[in-house]
């Protein structure tokens, strides 16, 4: 980069923070992301951090195990209110995500170079979301031992699955998109597992790295037909995970239910799911950039931009809100307006003015700069993001769910120690995996960060 | 020298930046050798077609995997739903299509992307855990911060001492004797 200042009578320009700090070379980028996980010995705080997660990850399988034994009545759904906790944290883990997929396929065809440094830790996060995400229906069925009822198989009873029906739709949708996120993750390790293997020094790494690098050797011919892979996934993850979050929400918009029956949904849905995700990939790279010292990578640059990011969608999501409110009444429809009043003085209305808080009014300090480049501000502003994003949800599932049509069928739903414990659960299994991956694969995409060294050194001529 | 050719798989020149390793891949084409291959830690504009490699067979697996998905998906559904297992609810079509849209989607995404990525790996003959550059301590860094130029022993033009020569008339940093032997 040129370091001349602008002529004079121009108004002075003002410098964009890089995307990677200057004095990279190749052998640096590639020693300081390899040796988080080659040579550095775990951290106190990552045996700690890991530690606890892992404690949580057993409180996980005590709540599945115990569900297992005595069934979904432990939990606090009932008539009319089926859906409850599992189908909330499905929908909020699912969301979450998005913002992986979002960066790693649709900024790269957007050629946006800042994408390159948060990435792979995006996908990551990506698959471990999806995997909690993917406990939620199975054991909501109640047998979960019989869900491979919802694949097509020919079964000796000789029956299908009814395709007409979201919930079926949804089984292709998740796991079309759990299997596409494991291979574009794959696709984009690969060099870099290479470069884990020679660099390797001791037998079990070099093994292990060795085989998952299937002997990559980065030939130019290896590469040609690298990128045109890359390429291609990258233009078939985006209509993916945009179908994805609209799958989820026909969940919903093609019930006949007050609240849920509205053509905003899939819109809204995707929106709030990068919202939520790009919360999600904020709440990671904070602590992560600092705790490895990873700064010059994950720059503030990256920080503005996915504050900006969750800015936009915010906004889009209080749009979803708003319309959600002027349908109702424009539409006259009774059954839509009674709802739209339940949100505002029902009994659950305090988590629908606890979601405006969350996910509208507070993320609005993000249109000032300072927040913006506030560590700690966007830290918290994340936590609250994902907070209200969760409260969306609840209020979906649970106002529609009590007051359907008819007084006689309205419920109530208070959650048992059991719902928050599944719940807690998956958030220390996310966490305990993100944790593991951070020592065992490298969380920043190295070649695509030695690409980024040799195009500021071609910018720097 | 065709008794070289079996002890040796080729002459590796090592290069310290993308620029150098492209000049020479066009010298070496110009020089008149058909086997060269390239080794970069990050894919380098142009030096694939530097080395003669103009096209990649992995777009039109992908639209064969997404088409092969997408058939797969609309005709399971249509056999289960007209077919095998018709259900009648007041009436309503059987090939309800519009409702069998997503799944078709889906499904299309899913087999084009594990064509992409199945296809890349076996075009580029992967995995293969053993490869004779691997018997060069240096390649190493080819996965970090060096770039290598291997020009073949089965190339007609192939010739210990004057290959060896040409790497280092286009400024190879080192020159590297791949060895064949396990």
């Amino acid at each position: 980069m040129s370091t001349t200042p602008p002529p004079g009578d121009l108004p002075e320009i003002r410098r964009l923070d890089p995307v990677l700090e200057p004095g990279h070379t190749y052998a640096s980028v590639t020693d300081k992301i390899a040796a988080v996980v080659l040579t550095q010995p775990p951290t106190t705080g990552w045996i700690v951090g890991f530690a606890m997660s892992f404690i949580v990850v057993m409180v996980l399988f005590i709540s599945l195990s115990w569900l297992i034994i005595k069934g979904v009545g432990i939990w606090g759904i009932n008539i009319p209110i089926g859906w409850g906790f599992a189908i909330v944290n499905f929908v909020w883990w699912i969301g979450i995500g998005h913002a992986g997929t979002l960066i790693s396929a649709i900024l790269f065809l957007l050629n946006q170079k800042w994408r390159t440094s948060i990435n792979r830790f995006a996908e990551a996060m990506t698959l471990f979301a999806v995997a909690c995400a993917g406990i939620f229906p199975l054991i909501h069925t109640g047998r979960p031992w019989m869900a491979y009822y919802m694949m097509p198989y020919p079964s000796t009873m000789g029956i299908w699955p009814q395709f007409r029906s979201p919930l079926i739709w949804d089984v292709f949708a998740v796991s079309t998109y759990g299997t596409v996120s494991l291979l574009f993750w794959f696709v984009g390790l690969l060099p870099d597992l290479a470069t884990l293997r020679d660099r390797a020094k001791n037998r079990t790494q070099q093994v292990i790295y060795g085989m998952l690098s299937m002997g990559w050797r980065g030939s130019a011919h290896h590469w040609h037909r690298y990128q045109s892979a890359y390429l291609l996934l990258a233009g078939l993850a985006t209509p993916l995970v945009l179908s994805v979050h609209t799958v989820v929400s026909f969940d919903f918009a093609v019930a006949i239910v007050p609240g849920w029956h509205t053509t905003i949904f899939p819109p809204y849905f995707v929106a709030g799911a990068i919202y939520s995700g790009f919360a999600m990939v904020l709440t990671l790279a904070i602590p992560l950039r600092k705790a490895y010292g990873l700064e010059d990578f994950i720059t503030m640059r990256h920080l503005d931009n996915m504050a900006k990011v969750m800015l936009a969608t915010g906004l889009i999501v209080a749009y979803g809100y708003f319309i959600e409110f002027f349908m109702a009444f424009y539409s006259n429809n009774k059954f839509d307006v009674f709802l739209a009043q339940q949100r505002l003085h029902g009994p659950y209305s305090h988590f629908y003015y606890a979601l405006i808080l969350c996910n509208i009014l507070t993320p609005q300090l993000l249109w000032f700069e300072k927040m913006r480049r506030n560590v700690a501000v966007l830290f918290v502003m994340s936590l609250v993001v994902n907070t209200g994003m969760w409260l969306e949800r609840f209020v979906i599932v649970v106002i529609s769910l009590t007051r359907d049509f008819m007084p006689s069928a309205w419920g109530r739903y208070s959650p048992t120690f059991w719902d928050y414990s599944t719940f807690i659960g998956t958030i220390g299994l996310f966490v305990m995996l993100i944790f593991l991956f951070v020592r065992v694969l490298p969380a920043i995409a190295i070649a695509e960060m030695r690409e980024l060294v040799h195009e500021q050194s071609d910018e720097e001529k | 020298m065709k008794e070289h050719r079996h002890e040796i798989y080729g002459l590796m020149g090592e290069f310290l930046t993308p620029e150098q390793i492209l000049h020479a891949a066009s010298k070496a084409r110009q020089a008149g050798y058909k086997h060269i291959s390239a080794y970069t830690p990050f894919p380098v504009d142009g030096l694939a077609h530097a080395i003669g490699f103009p096209r990649t067979g992995v777009p039109f697996l992908t639209l064969i995997g997404g088409l092969g998905g997408g058939l797969t998906g609309f005709g399971l559904q249509y056999w289960c739903s007209v077919i095998t297992y018709p259900l009648n609810i007041g009436g309503r079509p059987l090939n309800s299509w519009p409702a069998f849209i997503p799944v078709t989607f889906e499904l299309t995404i899913l087999g084009a992307s594990i064509f992409a990525v199945i296809g890349m790996l076996a075009l580029n003959k992967l995995p293969q855990p053993y490869h004779p550059v691997f018997n060069v301590a240096r390649f190493a860094h080819a996965s970090s911060d060096r770039f290598f130029l291997c020009i073949e022993s089965r190339d007609a033009k192939f010739h210990l001492m004057e290959t060896a020569k040409f790497l280092q008339s286009v400024q190879a940093h080192h020159v590297h004797e791949v060895s064949n032997a396990e």
